[in-house]
């Protein structure tokens, strides 16, 4: 890393037994846990709340593979009945299918990947890594995590009541006018909309935090261009949350007036236009899956380094990469809506745009590459996880690239093709750098060691499943087959028959993950303050295992001399 | 609870700063938020000028005075006409196409028929295809220009008035073009 803290400099490394005694005093339970304003305990509830949310959009995309795994309709019927609609009625069931594939993609988002990323290592690291004793705004912090909470609770309560044909909202994730305004009468897509506002307000709230800790609160010779890749990818995220979301907050308000209030934003019957909406949407739409994966790209640099046992190569060119990314993310957006009936020379530009963005992420994925040629490779668990995060991004960035050209797209949009694209940056990459990233910090927010076989076989099971429940659906996609159905052709049958098994591989890799969790909590070894070795340089390795309640009362001071520079 | 034991002239300084920035951020969020809404009419206005998406444009008896008719050019408009299904009206083109030549002032006329037992005002919205072709298509008069109401089953014909640019021939996106659709679909007006 591009930081080194010399023992010398950092008090908080001797004497950490003694901070333990000082500084590690914790209030009661129900004080510390709900009215939390530590930085640590609040990323704690914001790892535990994206499990718990991907549990919970996982296991809907394991009723979607089962629906899938054959032609025909077998099991919605069924869950229409579980959910308390009307199992013999064709339609209701169908729009359950709408509201699964809503809700998976809405839970994952919002309330997977987000939380997990930005909430749970960013709020745990962030402050560490810069030197500060917590966030600027502790008790907002608060808020953010409890607003994300209410904001779920209202996504699920949208699943029970009416909207439209069935219960729930059937919309996508995208909630596109008309249907997410005339088509979709009831009170379901209100609850939806209602969930996303909230989301929204959290994650502006959380990246104002972010923001104003790293700008103001590092510690004394940590000049931005020393700090840690993670933190680098957490400022340039919370920019982007903080230029998007409230874009999406004023889409989806027209929505919700447009739907209660008679407006006709979206409406071509008053003077509106629904592709306005979708304008709206990807500008949003477009950062925010740079949003999902930032984080993941500052996670895999940590990574790499440490076990390659060298600063990262280039670190400027690192940094500055993922400025690129999030500048020229909010200029691309349109390639989202190839087939709306955008000209050629719109189709030329946002094809031209979306192709430079390939150069910023071609220097992360060759300077991760430069890190470990001719480093002291050491190959522990979360290295696995994140020389497989290289790959399969490698391999999403490559399709996106593909369906970049505007001519392409039309063949291939709303085809399996894009749902293939977008889960390997995501449901693999950014998922698979979660990972990496949750066994790097492990045992440093637990204090137990995990299981190091357990974690390179869930990488190794988790991999083999990805990979068979994603890379058959290029074919399907090619092949034509369209996203958002739940039947198809014959002949789309034979991979998607593997793609279900693949599910199934992954879902025993989720298991694994669990028994790891369980096992390490109860019966791993205590945890070293730096249990990864001498490539672990940044200052989380200078505390205990887990850190004081309170660390750097007295601020570390970054020496110059010492770093790697 | 705090989580900063100590209070001084540096802590106060320090939570001033923190919140100068903090409430910077939240001027950039609350002017995308703006900007969100403004979107709307900018969006507007962008198609206006631009004819982006087929939005055809307006222009008014001097203007349509000074443009030239090229000789032997012509080309096919087609006509196309919709109705919302929640408006009970009977919608049509009096001739489905008709030749013009370019730079030449044409007329086309529609028919509408109130089917209902009360009277109703409906506001047609419009665009033309291949989309690059809105920003050369004229109109001088148009029953779209205004709202229109129909007594119960009363039968109107309306004319719209308009030419092709002459520019037409001279973009390469267009020149190349022989047939363009003028498309209209009624809906009930939102205040009627």
């Amino acid at each position: 890393m591009a930081t080194t803290a010399t023992p010398e400099t950092l008090p908080a490394h001797e004497d950490a037994h003694d901070l333990h005694s000082h500084a590690d005093h914790k209030p009661p339970f129900f004080q510390r846990w709900f009215m939390s304003t530590n930085h640590k305990d609040i990323g704690t509830l914001y790892l535990i709340f994206a499990i718990f949310a991907g549990v919970i959009g996982g296991a809907i995309s394991g009723i979607m593979r089962a629906e899938l795994a054959a032609p025909g309709i077998q099991y919605l019927g069924w869950w229409t009945t579980f959910l308390g609609g009307d199992g013999a009625n064709f339609d209701e069931t169908l729009h359950l299918w709408n509201v699964l594939i809503s809700a998976h993609g809405l839970i994952m988002v919002f309330f997977m990947v987000m939380p997990a990323v930005i909430g749970g290592f960013g709020n745990w690291f962030v402050p560490i890594m810069i030197g500060a004793p917590d966030m600027a705004f502790p008790r907002m912090n608060n808020i953010s995590f409890w607003l994300t909470f209410v904001a779920f609770c209202s996504l699920m309560i949208s699943a029970f009541v009416p909207g439209g044909t069935g219960n729930g909202a059937g919309t996508g994730w995208t909630v596109y006018a008309p249907l997410s305004t005339s088509g979709s009468p009831g009170p379901s897509v209100d609850f939806a909309i209602f969930a996303l506002h909230l989301a929204g307000a959290s994650s502006i709230m959380g990246a104002i935090n972010f923001i104003t800790t790293i700008f103001n609160m590092r510690a004394p010779g940590m000049t931005l261009h020393k700090m840690p890749l993670f933190v680098w990818s957490v400022l340039v995220t919370a920019f982007l949350l903080l230029l998007a979301l409230p874009v999406l907050a004023a889409a989806i308000t027209m929505l919700l007036t447009d739907r209660n209030f008679g407006t006709t934003f979206f409406d071509p019957a008053g003077g509106g236009d629904p592709i306005l909406y979708q304008h709206l949407f990807w500008f949003f739409g477009h950062p925010e899956v740079y949003i999902m994966i930032l984080p993941g790209f500052g996670i895999i640099s940590q990574i790499i380094s440490t076990f390659s046992r060298k600063p990262v190569f280039g670190y400027l060119g690192m940094a500055y990469a993922m400025v690129a990314i999030g500048v020229v993310g909010f200029i691309v957006w349109a390639h989202h809506m190839y087939t709306v009936g955008l000209s050629v020379n719109e189709k030329m530009y946002f094809t031209a745009a979306t192709m430079v963005i390939a150069v910023p992420t071609g220097i992360k994925i060759f300077s991760w590459i430069a890190t470990m040629w001719g480093g002291s490779l050491e190959f522990k668990s979360p290295m696995w996880w994140a020389l497989g995060f290289i790959f399969l991004f490698t391999v999403g960035g490559v399709t996106g690239v593909v369906l970049a050209n505007g001519g392409i797209d039309d063949n291939l949009h709303d085809t399996y093709y894009v749902v293939a694209h977008f889960h390997y940056v995501l449901s693999l990459g950014a998922v698979t750098a979660l990972f990496a990233g949750w066994w790097y910090w492990f045992p440093k927010m637990f204090g137990k060691m995990h299981s190091e076989f357990l974690s390179k076989l869930q990488f190794i099971v988790f991999f083999v499943g990805v990979n068979t429940l994603f890379f058959p659906m290029h074919f399907l996609g090619m092949q034509g087959m369209p996203r958002r159905y739940p039947d198809y052709a014959t002949a789309y049958e034979l991979w998607n028959w593997v793609a279900t098994k693949g599910y199934e591989i992954m879902a025993v890799s989720i298991v694994i993950f669990f028994i790891n969790v369980f096992y390490s909590l109860i019966a791993g070894k205590k945890a070293a303050p730096n249990y990864w070795g001498e490539g672990a340089t940044t200052l989380e390795w200078t505390l205990s295992s887990p850190p004081p309640f309170h660390q750097f009362e007295t601020l570390p001071v970054i020496d110059d001399k010492a770093g790697a520079h | 609870m705090s989580t900063v034991s100590a209070t001084g002239p540096d802590e106060t300084n320090a939570q001033r700063s923190n919140l100068r920035v903090g409430m910077f951020a939240l001027g950039i969020a609350v002017a995308m938020l703006g900007l969100g809404y403004a979107s709307v009419p900018l969006y507007r206005m962008f198609c206006q000028v631009t004819g982006l998406g087929g939005t055809t444009q307006r222009v008014d008896e001097a203007q349509a005075a000074t443009v030239q008719a090229a000789t032997g050019q012509t080309i096919t408009v087609r006509f196309d006409a919709n109705t919302d299904p929640g408006l009970p009206w009977e919608f049509r083109p009096e001739r489905p196409k008709q030749k013009v030549t370019i730079g030449q002032r044409d007329m086309a006329t529609f028919v509408a028929r109130n089917d209902s037992d009360k009277p109703i005002t409906g506001t047609a919205t419009f665009n033309v295809t291949p989309t690059q072709a809105g920003v050369y298509f004229n109109k001088i008069q148009c029953f779209c220009f205004t709202q229109q109401t129909l007594k119960p089953g009363q039968e109107m014909r309306m004319p719209v008035l308009f030419y092709i640019d002459p520019e037409y021939l001279n973009d390469p996106d267009t020149k190349d073009v022989g047939a363009v659709t003028l498309s209209y679909t009624f809906y009930e007006s939102a205040d009627s």
